[in-house]
């Protein structure tokens, strides 16, 4: 219970310091000048600090100190800790002390005001609207965006990939299980630098100039600069979305109704089907009668000058991206196979008979039977793996696709010299997208772990 | 009606059908491999749309027609069981072998028949194929970096000794055993750090003074890996322990820790060892480049490692713990003669696969300016007189890390067939 309380309290008083830090400023700021000074950096953290060891309390309140430590002495027991968090406090002290006398020999002062100041860089590649006025804030927020849009698009299509190739690895087809395992062995043995360099430095550079480009279905065009695709021009888009959502709300009633039935009176309702129509037909209604139409803006090429052609208009992938996202879901793609078997193979045949024997058809097997135990196996370390494909990312900044590392670690670095905010700020978000999607990631493992007696 | 019935494969005309099958799917494979290598095309007569899809259509129908069972022949039935299943099976069988055949003969000729290796200079590369000789020139570059050259006997009897000295748990007798453990995890780290100091550094014993600047190639790739692959080993048994210790300080410090490291990417850390670690040092430390990259690298890698052996200790059954404990063995007792030598042999796979995780990760110490072999290839590649083989220096160095990373883990793979016992 004491744990308890003293949780909420540090609890209660991270709050009020984020409060007080936000609303006004450092309370600290005006009377005691030197301390400050030394303890600024530190101060800066504080609510952090406070919630951690809030969550820590909670957390041993949770366990309720049932570990073995008995036939050990209060000494025994205390003095291990005290060293080891002397040890990390007199590190942290030491760090913070050399950093801010080298700042003041340098003449730079700790603080995050320089986020608020003009970027003035440019920025290749960017989802959201962005020019050298803007604060170095919004480049952040552009720079995070291109990291996120990578990793969405590499997770997507490694999961392709690799699901496809687990699948073949346990074929009965010789040719096809030796494909799938010679791949595996091969792509992942290479280091994913190496593959990333290969993909934009040797493969995209073979590719057509824009003016030599043949295209790809009439309408897309894959030069050395760039992926070029059309673009859709929608009118009235927010009606086609409204009308989207309400399909989808539907959908769940169905679903429910289905269930439903099925349980009061045995009715099996091809919810599939009707879902599909749904989907289908109410944003399709928004065409013919809410006013909403679809146009493409297809690339036409435009002479710059005497020897340099771009595409204009519709929607152009830079290399990089196109790089990026071959070389990592191709390198992902081997670890997600292995998964995948795993999965698979970790199901016992007397499942699938016993299923059968019950008189389930074969799709039922697989849906009600197979597949919520295989996932139990895969999930966990495919989304390890989807972790790490999107911390991999960062070597975006080899091949110089603006993503966080390249534009915040690297040229706003260079144009502010703030190491120590920026670099931690980069960490810090790493840090917090990883343990957000850890958390998650236990979560689902509760819910869907075998719930024993 | 009687065309369709002759379609279908029968056992009373088995001699017909089978022979009619095999002559498809040949004439199918026959037509694919005469395009690729000598760009004839048996149907040129047909419509263009039909000659494309010819070579697959008839061999489907071939091996539509070879499918029988128990044929009476092996080798059919041997065929008929591995690749020609049922239609799916065999049209996806045809799609590899056509891939195979156009893909094959061109990089081979690229790789091998159209390249060329001799000379020294660009001109030697006039071929289509691909210019081994830029490989050759800048052999020395993409193995010692920017070491002077007649220095580089050095970099090579310090491996050799590093390695030598590193083969002597095959030759310790039953006597020096017990002492192999203290053996590689303190004086072999220590021996081997001096011994590269001495030689490859150098500044001692009227050997010239070389500044880590100038090392590169694969050679700092090994280097790099060995120090880290060395530290990072029992920096993870440390934390593992810490994360399962009873004592809550030790655990959240070792866990706060573990999951800082792995929740952050390798290169923001490398960033940090050569932006904002000389900060945080006092002003007149001097600490050198490869070192911080070293450091960094350690403590990165040391957090996957303390995971794995967690994995290990967790497998342990609880009675090997209560066993020890009823001998009246301590904590560290415990730890050191039961718990470690049963967990380390169960997560050897694991610890192999963080250990290849590290030789593949060391490419990326470019981003603070030291160029191993990644990095030389990119000095090699915008070199003006050697522009535009890209392709060639990547293909190398993509099969040195392949035989690196699959010998590695093939190791692994013996070495946990080695140690496995029963339980």
């Amino acid at each position: 219970m004491k744990y308890r309380i003293l949780a909420y309290i540090f609890f209660v008083i991270g709050f009020s310091d984020l409060f007080i830090k936000i609303f006004f400023g450092n309370i600290f700021n005006e009377f005691t000048e030197d301390y400050y000074e030394i303890a600024n950096p530190i101060l800066v953290f504080t609510p952090v600090l406070f919630f951690s060891i809030g969550g820590i309390f909670l957390k041993e309140a949770r366990v309720n100190m049932s570990i073995e430590n008995f036939g050990t002495s209060r000494f025994k027991y205390y003095t291990p800790q005290l060293v080891c968090l002397l040890f990390v406090v007199l590190i942290f002290l030491f760090f913070t002390f050399n950093a801010q006398i080298n700042m003041e020999n340098r003449g730079i002062d700790f603080g995050f005001g320089f986020l608020k100041q003009e970027a003035s860089f440019d920025i290749q590649f960017s989802l959201v609207e962005y020019d050298g006025l803007d604060p170095y804030w919004w480049a952040y927020v552009a720079a995070l965006l291109n990291t996120l849009l990578v990793a969405f698009l590499g997770i997507i299509f490694c999961t392709i990939l690799g699901v496809i190739v687990g699948v073949a690895r346990l074929s009965s087809n010789f040719l096809i299980k030796n494909a799938a395992s010679w791949y595996i062995e091969f792509f992942r043995n290479i280091p994913l630098l190496l593959q990333i360099f290969f993909w934009y430095y040797a493969a995209l550079r073979a590719l057509p100039l824009p003016q030599d480009a043949n295209s790809l279905f009439g309408v897309t065009y894959l030069t050395i600069k760039g992926y070029y695709m059309p673009s859709f021009v929608w009118n009235n888009l927010n009606i086609f979305i409204y009308l989207f959502l309400a399909a989808i709300i539907s959908i769940i009633f169905v679903r429910y109704y289905a269930i439903k039935l099925r349980d009061t009176k045995g009715k099996q309702l091809p919810v599939f089907y009707i879902s599909i129509f749904l989907l289908i037909f109410l944003p399709g209604l928004s065409f013919l009668i809410g006013g909403v139409t679809l146009n493409f803006e297809i690339p036409i090429l435009k002479q710059l000058s005497a020897t340099s052609f771009i595409y204009d208009g519709g929607i152009s992938v830079p290399p990089e991206l196109i790089a990026l996202t071959l070389a990592l879901s191709l390198y992902t793609a081997t670890f997600i196979a292995e998964c995948v078997r795993a999965g698979i193979q970790g199901i016992s045949k007397g499942q699938k008979e016993a299923a059968s024997s019950l008189g389930l058809t074969p799709n039922q097997v697989l849906k009600l039977v197979i597949m919520p135990q295989a996932l139990r196996i895969i999930i966990p370390p495919t989304t390890n793996q989807y972790l790490n494909l999107t911390k991999n990312s960062s070597l975006a900044a080899a091949i110089a696709y603006p993503d966080l590392v390249l534009v915040f670690a690297g040229t706003a670095l260079m144009q502010t010299g703030r190491a120590i905010e920026i670099v931690s700020i980069t960490m810090l978000t790493y840090l917090s997208i990883s343990l957000a999607i850890a958390a998650l990631m236990n979560w689902y493992n509760k819910s869907i772990e075998i719930k024993e007696k | 009606m009687s065309k369709i019935t002759f379609l279908k494969p029968d056992r009373s005309n088995i001699n017909a059908v089978l022979s009619i099958g095999i002559i498809f799917v040949i004439i199918g494979i026959l037509d694919v491999f005469l395009n690729t290598f000598f760009k004839l095309n048996l149907l040129s007569s047909f419509p263009k749309g039909i000659s494309i899809l010819f070579p697959f259509i008839i061999a489907m129908i071939g091996f539509h027609l070879v499918r029988i069972e128990f044929s009476g022949s092996r080798t059919i039935d041997l065929l008929n069981k591995n690749i020609n299943t049922s239609t799916f099976n065999a049209a996806l069988t045809l799609l590899i072998l056509f891939i195979l055949i156009k893909a094959i003969p061109p990089s081979f000729s690229w790789m091998i028949l159209d390249a060329n290796i001799s000379g020294d200079s660009k001109e030697a590369c006039t071929g289509t194929g691909a210019c081994w000789t830029y490989i050759k020139v800048w052999f020395r570059r993409f193995m010692y970096g920017m070491y002077p050259n007649e220095q580089h006997w050095r970099i090579n009897t310090a491996f050799l000794l590093v390695i030598g000295l590193g083969t002597f748990g095959f030759f310790a007798t039953e006597k020096m055993k017990k002492f192999l453990a203290l053996y590689y995890v303190v004086i072999y780290p220590i021996m081997a750090f001096m011994i590269i100091y001495y030689l490859i550094s150098g500044g001692y014993f009227g050997l010239e003074w070389i500044e880590t600047g100038a090392w590169g190639g694969l050679s700092l790739t090994f280097i790099v890996s060995f120090f880290c692959l060395i530290f990072c080993f029992p920096l993870g048994m440390i934390l593992a322990l810490g994360r399962r210790s009873s004592l809550p300080a030790v655990r959240y410090v070792s866990i706060g820790y573990i999951e800082f490291w792995r929740g952050v990417p390798l290169i923001t850390v490398l960033f940090m060892s050569s932006v904002m670690f000389p900060m945080f040092l006092p002003e007149d430390f001097f600490m050198d480049k490869l070192v911080r990259v070293i450091i960094a690298i350690t403590l990165f890698e040391g957090a996957y490692c303390a995971e794995v052996i967690r994995g290990g200790l967790q497998s342990l059954p609880r009675g090997q713990y209560d066993a020890a404990k009823s001998l009246g063995m301590g904590y560290w007792k415990m730890h050191i003669f039961v718990i470690l030598p049963q967990a380390l042999k169960l997560v050897i796979p694991g610890i192999c696969n963080t250990f290849l995780a590290l030789v593949k990760d060391t490419p990326l110490i470019f981003v603070v300016g030291l160029a191993e072999l990644a990095g030389m290839l990119a000095l090699a590649k915008t070199n003006p007189e050697w522009l535009g083989y890209a392709m060639e220096g990547y293909i190398f160095a993509a099969i040195i890390f392949w035989i690196i990373c699959y010998a590695m883990s093939k190791y692994s793979y013996n070495l946990e067939e080695k140690y496995k016992t029963e339980r």
